[in-house]
C-alpha cells in the first residue's frame, strides 16, 4: 500500500462522511420501550448487556461482508465460511498451548484469546486473498455470477475444513478467567461478554477512524462513490481492493472466534448458520454501511434478546420482523449508501 | 449484468417453427438440439418407466422416483433462476409446504384421496400467497437484495416449521397413511407382471412419474411460450424489456409464483411416495444448495438440464459415495488425500464442479452437448 500513503502530505480536515443520527435513536428507544415489559430493571439490565455484546459479536461476523460490498460491489455469499475458517483456526493455538487455557492467570487466558485471534486473522486473510483470486476475481460486475460462484466456494471450503479437521463437531474449552459472571446486585454479566463488547467496539471505533480520518479512508470511500476516477488519480484500485476483501475475510476470522467460544463447539456448518443473522443485519443496516451493520447488528441482538424473554417462540423469528419494518420505513436499510 | 451466463443461446425460434408433429408438440417445439443429449434423455425417461420392473428391491425404485421428484423440483427452480435471472433462496420453503400439506392432511384429516385434494389445494394457495408477497415487496429490488431476503425468509419458515410442534411433528415430522389405493398391501391385480407385484407401491410410484412427466412438459410449455421468452428478454436487459412495455415486477412475480407452484407439487409427491414429510426431508438449506447444483451442473437455462443434473446429482449422492470409498481405501496411508475422496466428502467434487460450470461452461452439461453438435 506504499503508493498510497506515501503520497503527498493529507490535508489537516479531511472530508467526513455526513452524519444522520435518527436510526441511532432507535437503540435507546428500543431499550426504553423493552423495560415496561420486562418488568425487572435488574433483569433488563442483564438483558441489555447480554443482546449489546450479542450484537457486537454478530457485527464481527457482519462488518466484513458489508465492507467488501460497500467497496467492491461484491456480494460474498460465502463469507459464512471464513466465520467457520476462522473458528477451526482457533485449533492451531489451542492445540500446543491448551495449558494456557487452564491456568489460573487472567493474563495467560487473555494471551491465548489474543493469539487465537491473531491466527484466526492470519489464516483468514490468507483463504480470503485465494478465494479473491480463484472464485470471486472472474465474475467483477455479475451479481448472479457472483452469488452462484460464492455459494460454490463456500461449499468447496465448507468440505476442505471437513477433510482437514473431520466431520464431528469438535469442543473448545472456553479460557478458565473468562468462564463465569460478574455479578453486581441483581444485575448478572457473563465475563465473555463484557469481552465480546469490549472486542467489538475497539474494532468498530477503529474502523470508523480508518475510514473517515486517514487517508486509506479516504481513498476506500472514494472507491465505493466512483472507482475510476480514483484509478484515473493514478492510485492502483485493485490494490486496495484486494486488502479490503482480505481485511473483510480476516474480519470475518476475528468474529468466528469470538462466536466459536461463545457457542464452545465447531462445526463447519456454524459460519452458514449465522450467514442468515448477518445477512439480515447488513439488510437493516444498509448493504456496504458500516456504521449501519453496528446499529442494525444491536438492533437485531437486542430484539432477539427482549423478545426471548418476554415471548420465546417469537424470538427465532423476531429478526425477520424487524427487517421487515425497517424496511417498510427505510427500503435502503437505516443508513442507504449512495450507489454508483 | 449484461453478461448473462446464457446470453450467447440463439433463441430456437423459427428453427423449430417449421417442424411440427406430435412429438414436437409434446415438447414445446423445444427439441434436445443434440443426438447424445436425445439419447440420455430418452434412456433416463425409459429407465425412470421402468424401474420398478427391470430392477428388484426398494431402493432403485426409491432412487428412481426421488430423481422424478427432483426433476420437477429443479426444472421449476430453472424457471426462475435460468430464465429469468432470479436467485431465490426459499424454493425448498415451497418444497416444504407441498410436502407439509399433503402430510398435515392425511395425518388430521384421515388417509383419503380427498384429504389429499384438501391439503395440496392449501399448500398450492399458500405457496402462491407467499410468492406474490416476496415477488412485489422485493423483485423490485436488485438481485442481490431479493436473495439475501429470501434466504432470510426460508430460514424462519424452516425455523416456524421446527417450533411449531403442534402443527407440524416439529424436528420428528410427521408420518401418516396414504389412501388405500396406494398402501403396499393393496393389489390391483393378483398375479405379478413380469416377476413385479402391481401393488399400491407401484401404483404410487407410478404417480410421481406420471404426475412429474406432466408437470416437467408443462414447464418446457411455459418457458417457450411467448411469457417465457419475455422473462428472456428481462433476463437479458432489464431496461429494454421495461421499455417495450413490459411490466418487469409483474412478470417476474408470475414467474416466481408458477416456480413455486410446481416446487409445491413436487414436495406434495415427496411426502406421499415417503409417507412422511419432515424438515431434512423438504425444507433444509442443504436441499436448497443441492438444488442449486443440479440446475447449474445440468445447464441454467435448458430446462433439459433439470433432468440430466437431478438424474446425475441423486445417481451420485446414491451410488457416487461407493466408488469414493474405494478410492479412499486405496490411498489410505498418505496424508489428506484419503479424506478428500472420503465417501463423505462427495459434496466437494460436485462444488467444484459447479463453479467450473459456472465459469466454464455456462450452459452447463446441456449446453456443452449442444454446442459440441455444432
Amino acid at each position: 500500500m506504499s503508493d498510497l500513503t506515501t503520497d503527498a502530505a493529507a490535508p489537516a480536515e479531511l472530508p467526513r462522511a455526513k452524519s444522520d443520527w435518527l436510526p441511532l435513536l432507535l437503540i435507546p428507544a428500543l431499550a426504553l420501550l423493552a423495560l415496561p415489559f420486562v418488568g425487572s430493571p435488574s433483569t433488563w439490565v442483564t438483558l441489555t448487556v447480554a443482546g449489546l455484546a450479542m450484537g457486537m459479536m454478530i457485527f464481527l461476523m457482519a462488518s466484513g461482508l458489508t465492507l467488501v460490498f460497500g467497496l467492491m460491489d461484491i456480494i460474498n455469499f460465502g463469507h459464512g465460511v471464513f466465520i467457520s475458517l476462522g473458528a477451526y483456526a482457533t485449533l492451531l493455538v489451542l492445540g500446543p498451548l491448551a495449558g494456557w487455557a487452564t491456568a489460573d492467570s487472567v493474563g495467560l487466558n487473555l494471551a491465548l484469546l489474543l493469539l487465537c485471534i491473531l491466527a484466526a486473522m492470519a489464516v483468514t486473510g490468507v483463504a480470503g486473498a485465494v478465494f479473491e483470486r480463484v472464485i470471486v476475481r472472474p465474475v467483477y460486475g455479475s451479481h448472479l455470477k457472483q452469488i452462484l460462484v460464492t455459494m460454490g466456494g463456500l461449499i468447496v471450503t465448507e468440505q476442505l475444513i471437513h477433510a482437514i479437521w473431520g466431520a464431528s463437531p469438535i469442543p473448545i474449552p472456553l479460557p478458565q478467567s473468562l468462564r463465569g459472571a460478574f455479578v453486581l446486585g441483581d444485575i448478572v454479566m457473563e465475563r465473555y461478554r463484557v469481552v465480546a463488547v469490549v472486542i467489538g467496539l475497539a474494532v468498530f471505533i477503529g474502523m470508523q477512524l480508518l475510514l473517515n480520518r486517514t487517508r486509506i479512508g479516504l481513498l476506500i470511500r472514494a472507491g465505493v462513490e466512483n472507482p475510476e476516477m480514483v484509478e484515473a488519480l493514478g492510485y492502483r484500485i485493485r490494490r486496495l481492493f484486494v486488502s479490503v476483501f482480505i481485511a473483510g475475510s480476516a474480519l470475518a476470522g476475528l468474529g468466528g472466534v469470538m462466536w466459536a467460544f461463545y457457542r464452545q463447539t465447531l462445526t463447519a456448518g456454524m459460519g452458514m448458520e449465522v450467514m442468515v443473522l448477518v445477512f439480515i443485519v447488513i439488510i437493516i443496516g444498509g448493504l456496504g454501511s458500516v456504521g449501519g451493520c453496528f446499529v442494525g447488528s444491536i438492533l437485531v441482538a437486542l430484539v432477539a434478546n427482549y423478545v426471548g424473554f418476554i415471548e420465546p417462540k417469537l424470538a427465532l423469528i423476531s429478526n425477520i420482523l424487524v427487517m421487515a419494518l425497517v424496511l417498510i420505513w427505510r427500503p435502503q436499510g437505516l443508513f442507504p449508501v449512495a450507489r454508483r | 449484468m449484461n453478461a448473462s451466463p446464457t446470453s450467447a443461446r440463439a433463441l430456437p425460434f423459427d428453427e423449430t417453427r417449421r417442424r411440427g408433429g406430435p412429438l414436437s408438440a409434446l415438447l414445446s417445439s423445444d427439441r434436445p438440439r443434440s443426438k447424445v443429449l436425445s439419447a440420455l434423455l430418452l434412456a433416463i425417461l425409459l429407465l425412470l418407466a421402468a424401474t420398478p420392473f427391470l430392477f428388484s428391491g426398494s431402493q432403485p425404485v426409491g432412487t428412481a422416483a426421488k430423481i422424478c421428484v427432483f426433476i420437477v423440483l429443479v426444472a421449476s427452480y430453472d424457471l426462475l433462476l435460468g430464465y429469468s435471472g432470479i436467485v431465490s433462496f426459499a424454493h425448498t420453503m415451497f418444497f416444504g409446504i407441498g410436502g407439509y400439506g399433503i402430510a398435515i392432511a392425511l395425518e388430521r384429516l384421515g388417509p383419503t384421496w380427498g384429504s389429499a385434494a384438501i391439503g395440496l389445494i392449501a399448500a398450492l394457495a399458500l405457496s402462491a400467497l407467499l410468492a406474490i408477497a416476496i415477488g412485489l415487496l422485493s423483485l423490485r429490488v436488485r438481485a442481490i437484495f431479493f436473495s439475501m431476503i429470501t434466504l432470510a425468509v426460508a430460514s424462519a419458515a424452516a425455523v416456524l416449521a421446527s417450533q411449531l410442534s403442534d402443527v407440524t411433528g416439529g424436528e420428528d415430522g410427521l408420518s401418516f397413511q396414504l389412501p388405500q389405493a396406494l398402501r403396499p398391501a393393496f393389489r390391483l391385480l393378483s398375479e405379478p407382471v413380469f416377476g413385479t407385484a402391481v401393488n399400491g407401491r407401484l401404483l404410487a410410484y407410478y404417480l410421481v412419474f406420471f404426475v412429474s412427466l406432466v408437470i416437467f412438459l408443462v414447464l418446457l410449455r411455459i418457458v417457450n411460450s411467448p411469457f417465457g421468452r419475455v422473462l428472456q428478454a428481462i433476463r437479458e436487459n432489464e431496461f429494454r424489456a421495461e421499455a417495450l412495455g413490459y411490466r418487469v415486477v409483474a412478470y417476474r412475480t408470475a414467474a416466481s409464483v408458477i416456480s413455486a407452484l410446481a416446487a409445491t407439487i413436487a414436495g406434495a409427491l415427496m411426502a406421499l411416495w415417503l409417507r412422511y414429510n419432515g424438515p431434512d426431508t423438504t425444507l433444509s438449506f442443504s436441499i436448497m444448495i443441492d438444488i442449486l447444483l443440479m440446475v447449474v451442473i445440468g445447464g441454467m437455462g435448458t430446462m433439459y438440464g433439470a433432468v440430466i443434473g437431478a438424474a446425475l446429482f441423486v445417481l451420485a449422492q446414491s451410488y457416487l459415495q461407493v466408488l469414493m470409498g474405494a478410492g479412499s481405501a486405496a490411498l489410505a496411508g498418505l496424508p489428506l488425500l484419503p479424506n478428500l475422496i472420503h465417501p463423505d466428502r462427495w459434496l466437494l467434487w460436485l462444488g467444484a464442479l459447479f463453479i467450473i460450470s459456472v465459469y466454464a461452461f455456462p450452459g452447463g452439461i446441456v449446453g456443452r452437448l449442444r454446442q459440441a453438435k455444432q
